[in-house]
């Protein structure tokens, strides 16, 4: 896991994959918008693609959903290849950013919509209609048209209408997006407690990375086209593949060393700046070549700051340059005596921690070696 | 990102775009090509009254039509009064129209929609009757001479039908509506916070109007001008029945030349003409705005 | 609200004042028993019982209605078909000359479109024998033809508002293209097509230049009588056509007015 190779890129053994991804590209004139992703996602996951807008996440979705049709490589759901199914023939279905809805039609005829092209009849559609519609808490509201519904509304009518042809995958497109905040956070349980439920397979698109790490059970980090880690929330914090990943999601400290030495489980790096040795545990059966330049990671609360020394394998000295009061805990920014800017999240817990510190003082810097990662690329 | 269906069938993407491509080309693109080709014709008497360009294989295509167009000042002359009479049109209706299309964008909400409707409804009416409303407002015997008569302001009837005066009132008053709608666009549009920043920094209404509203106009203002410039030099109806035999606009000399003398290949050598100086660099003038309308967005 | 300035109500107030005095003068006058046009000789409804017996401008009127409807049907069928290829289809080739295509009937003067649209008739007459002579199916022809680009460019407004995803998530949901477009697309763009349909009527109902061009013996529309009628002079018949006119237009703007700003909430 520190070495850059990406853990379970394949989906949990138990699930079989409902969508597998193979060496599907995407470009858009000199533009490459999904460069060469493999991914595969099992049946009933709530699997999420975080990235910055432009990293190519919207259309990877799209190429599932059928909009984009892929340069190269293949694109199956249930073991079909739908590389070039026409999106009215795959067993997907999309909440779009926008949500969509049509504006000519009520509500109850948004939902039946899909139904009515697989030729339901019209009993049936009514009554599945109507299962889908309590199953939102929209039953009241049957017969409105869009533009008399509320934003949160009509971002359930939008869910509605895509899980009542029961697809295979429902495909999210940033469905929180035009949500305000306290709305988002209501709409997210929701959303899960839905999933749970109707145990559909989604596939949520969103640059949010607390929105995705609080839904899904994995999540694809993507930049510039690629897909750069795939895992679970917990594993993506705690033992990102790369600087980017780390810095992408949570804020983290990265210092640049060189491994000078190795002994059982533990990599001594020596700090490119003040020149200070660190020791970091890693797995057993990782090993690092003496020399290697390497950076090394480690999440703001996961330092402590103090005035005295701590008198542990590792320990910088420094100077709280800035604190930002948030509240619940504080961020002490301090400038090691090497000259690297770092940042501590310290929780305010007064009667515990004495008198805070303060801007201008000078501080030791002290973390657990095995709350460290150490990253190559 | 290209957001074009990959699905649609090639089929029923060139049925679309090919009936009216087609019909387009056969009805609107290749009469042009015949108009030239009889503009290098001789006029006859018969039917069709020109002389066909094969004869006996040899192709009789002759310039003498456009060298007359240039003998004869006749042309030139209501070429460049087309040109004064729609600039100067187009000018006043811009100093009528801007006013009332500020006025309208700036009225409460629910006063807009009818104003606007109200600008709109005579468009919508006959354009010929429009013009004749004036014929009986104008005439030596008419509604303003009389009242001006009877007010005793003048003596004897003033001559205002048959003049330029009638030809650029007629024109302002058919197409005063073609300026106020693009100038109410982009009036309506403007952020109003703007003019109250302006007037936060210390302009006051007149130069935050000079300074703020105007030069933002602008892209409607030029709309507004060619929407009105565009019909007006060309127009045969109102020189026709407001103007005289001294008011000479190009499209009437046309219809003169087709109609009266009867002589197609001059006519066609004239539509020529127009097409060269007055439409393409229109068309050109159109194709650069909308570009760079398209740019700025 | 602001207050307006007291400079831009005069303003307004004067220019409703010259676009409306003249049509209302018109309306007054032609309810005039005098035939003298600018002599008010006392009320009179006479010159409409005049303009019902004159078969000839009944004749030309229906001929005209009959020729508007058929180019407004005509000009919204392809101008919706051209609206659709410039928004929808992205670049294919001879797209410039399309689009010039579809959009230089907007700046051609209309003595050069008639003369064109004339002399292509004759052409193909002599070349194929078909149309044989000109009558109100070249007039509805050359119409239909400079009618398309003004449809076209209020559908292509309508079409370029929408919001794509609508018809991506019918196209997600199962509808197939065909469909798509009759259930979505045609029904959120249907306000354009009225428009377009409606300004391709008026169009053509107040078209002198272009049909003077291309009718035949038997093929004369309202506004060749109402222009013959004209040049020779003031006549009170013509007012009272005016004002039958705009009654009509009138009354369908207003009522199209108050639909309109009822549906307005259902706007995608």
């Amino acid at each position: 896991m520190a070495n850059g190779t990406s853990p379970a890129n394949s989906a949990p053994g138990a699930r079989p994959p409902v969508l597998s991804i193979e060496r599907a590209s995407r470009r858009f004139g000199d533009v490459v918008a999904v460069d060469r992703v493999d991914l595969a996602i099992g049946q009933g996951e709530f699997f999420a693609l975080l990235g910055e807008s432009g990293c190519g996440k919207t259309t990877l979705l799209r190429m599932i959903a059928g909009f984009e049709l892929p340069d190269e490589g293949r694109i199956l759901i249930d073991g079909q290849d739908m590389s070039r199914t026409p999106p009215y023939d795959r067993p997907v279905n999309m909440v779009f950013q926008s949500y969509a809805l049509f504006p000519h039609m009520t509500v109850a005829h948004n939902v039946g919509y899909g139904l009515r092209q697989e030729g339901m009849a019209r009993s049936e559609r009514d009554d599945r209609v109507a299962e889908v519609l309590s199953l939102v808490e929209l039953s009241a509201l049957a017969k409105r048209k869009p533009h008399q519904l509320s934003g949160g509304q009509r971002q359930r009518v939008a869910l509605a209408r895509g899980l009542a042809k029961r697809p295979k995958i429902l495909l999210l497109d940033e469905p929180l997006g035009a949500l305000d905040r306290k709305l988002r956070e209501r709409t997210q349980f929701e959303l899960m407690a839905l999933q749970a439920r109707t145990g559909t397979t989604f596939i949520l698109v969103t640059h949010d990375q607390e929105e995705a790490m609080t839904m899904s059970n994995r999540i694809a980090v993507m930049r510039a086209g690629r897909i750069h880690q795939i895992g679970p929330p917990r594993q993506l914090y705690e033992y990102p593949n790369s600087r980017f990943v780390a810095d992408f999601i949570g804020s983290a400290n990265l210092l640049m060393g060189e491994v000078v030495g190795m002994e059982a489980g533990v990599v001594r790096v020596r700090l490119q700046s003040g020149g200070q040795t660190v020791a970091i545990e890693v797995e057993a059966g990782v090993s690092f070549p003496t020399g290697q330049s390497v950076t090394v990671m480690v999440r703001p609360e996961k330092m402590e700051a103090g005035r005295q020394a701590f008198g542990g394998p590792n320990e910088l000295t420094g100077e709280v340059v800035d604190i930002a009061y948030l509240g619940d805990l504080s961020i002490y920014h301090v400038a090691t005596a090497g000259g690297i800017k770092v940042q501590v999240a310290m929780a305010n817990r007064q009667h515990r921690q004495g008198k805070p510190l303060e801007r201008g003082e000078g501080v030791h810097l002290a973390w657990h070696p095995s709350d460290a990662v150490i990253l190559t690329e | 990102m290209s957001r074009d269906n990959p699905h649609a069938s090639h089929a029923g993407r060139r049925l679309v775009a090919g009936v009216p491509y087609l019909w387009l080309l056969v009805f609107f693109l290749a009469p042009f090509a015949i108009v030239f080709g009889i503009s290098l014709s001789k006029a006859r008497f018969g039917v069709p009254p020109y002389e066909p360009l094969l004869q006996n294989g040899e192709v009789m295509a002759q310039w003498g039509n456009y060298a007359f167009l240039l003998e004869d000042p006749l042309y030139l002359t209501a070429l460049l009064n087309s040109i004064q009479i729609a600039t100067t049109s187009a000018t006043i209706c811009l100093l009528i129209g801007y006013p009332m299309a500020l006025g309208i964008a700036r009225a409460p909400d629910r006063w807009r929609s009818p104003l606007l409707l109200a600008v709109i409804l005579p468009f919508w009416t006959s354009f010929l009757i429009r013009v004749y409303a004036w014929m009986g407002l104008l005439k030596n015997e008419g509604l303003i001479n009389s009242l001006l008569l009877a007010l005793g302001i003048i003596d004897e009837p003033v001559q205002m039908l048959q003049t330029g005066f009638a030809v650029h009132l007629g024109i302002v008053y058919s197409y005063l509506p073609f300026m106020v709608l693009p100038l109410y666009a982009t009036l309506e549009r403007m952020d109003l916070s703007l003019l109250e920043a302006a007037s936060d920094l210390g302009a006051r209404p007149w130069r935050a109007f000079l300074t703020i509203t105007l030069p933002l106009s602008l892209p409607g203002v030029v709309a507004g001008f060619l929407l009105v410039f565009i019909p007006a030099v060309g127009e045969f109806v109102i020189p026709e029945l407001l103007g005289s035999s001294r008011t000479i606009m190009i499209g009437k000399v046309l219809w003169t030349e087709f109609f009266n003398n009867r002589d197609w290949p001059l006519a066609s050598a004239l539509a020529v003409a127009m097409l060269l100086l007055i439409v393409a660099p229109l068309a050109w003038l159109e194709s650069m705005r909308v570009r760079r309308r398209g740019a700025a967005r | 609200m602001r207050r307006l300035s007291p400079w831009l109500v005069v303003a307004m107030a004067l220019g409703y004042l010259f676009l409306y005095a003249p049509i209302l003068i018109l309306v007054v006058y032609s309810f005039n028993e005098s035939k003298l046009v600018t002599v008010w000789g006392g009320f009179s409804t006479k010159w409409y019982g005049e303009l019902a017996a004159n078969d000839k401008l009944l004749d030309a009127a229906w001929l005209s209605l009959r020729i508007a409807a058929a180019s407004a049907t005509g000009a919204v069928v392809l101008g919706t078909l051209c609206a659709i290829t410039l928004v929808r289809f992205g670049r294919f080739r001879g797209r410039l000359l399309f689009s010039a295509m579809t959009t230089a009937p907007l700046v051609m003067p209309e003595v050069i479109t008639g003369l064109s649209m004339l002399l292509l008739f004759v052409a193909l007459q002599q070349l194929t024998g078909w149309p044989d002579g000109r009558s109100a199916l070249t007039i509805a022809i050359a119409h239909i033809t400079f009618a398309t680009a003004y449809v076209s460019v209020v559908v292509q407004a309508r079409l370029g508002q929408m919001d794509r995803s609508l018809e991506e998530a019918a196209l997600d949901l199962g509808a197939r293209p065909l469909r798509v477009f009759f259930t979505i697309t045609l029904p959120l763009i249907l306000p354009s097509l009225v428009a377009g349909w409606l300004l391709a009527f008026t169009l053509s109902l107040d078209d002198l230049v272009i049909a003077s061009f291309v009718s035949g013996p038997g093929s004369t529309t309202l506004p060749m009588v109402v222009f013959s009628s004209v040049r020779l002079g003031l006549s009170p018949e013509i007012n009272a056509l005016a004002t039958i006119l705009l009654g009509t237009v009138a009354f369908c703007v207003i009522i199209a007015g108050i639909v309109l700003s009822r549906r307005r909430g259902e706007r995608a």
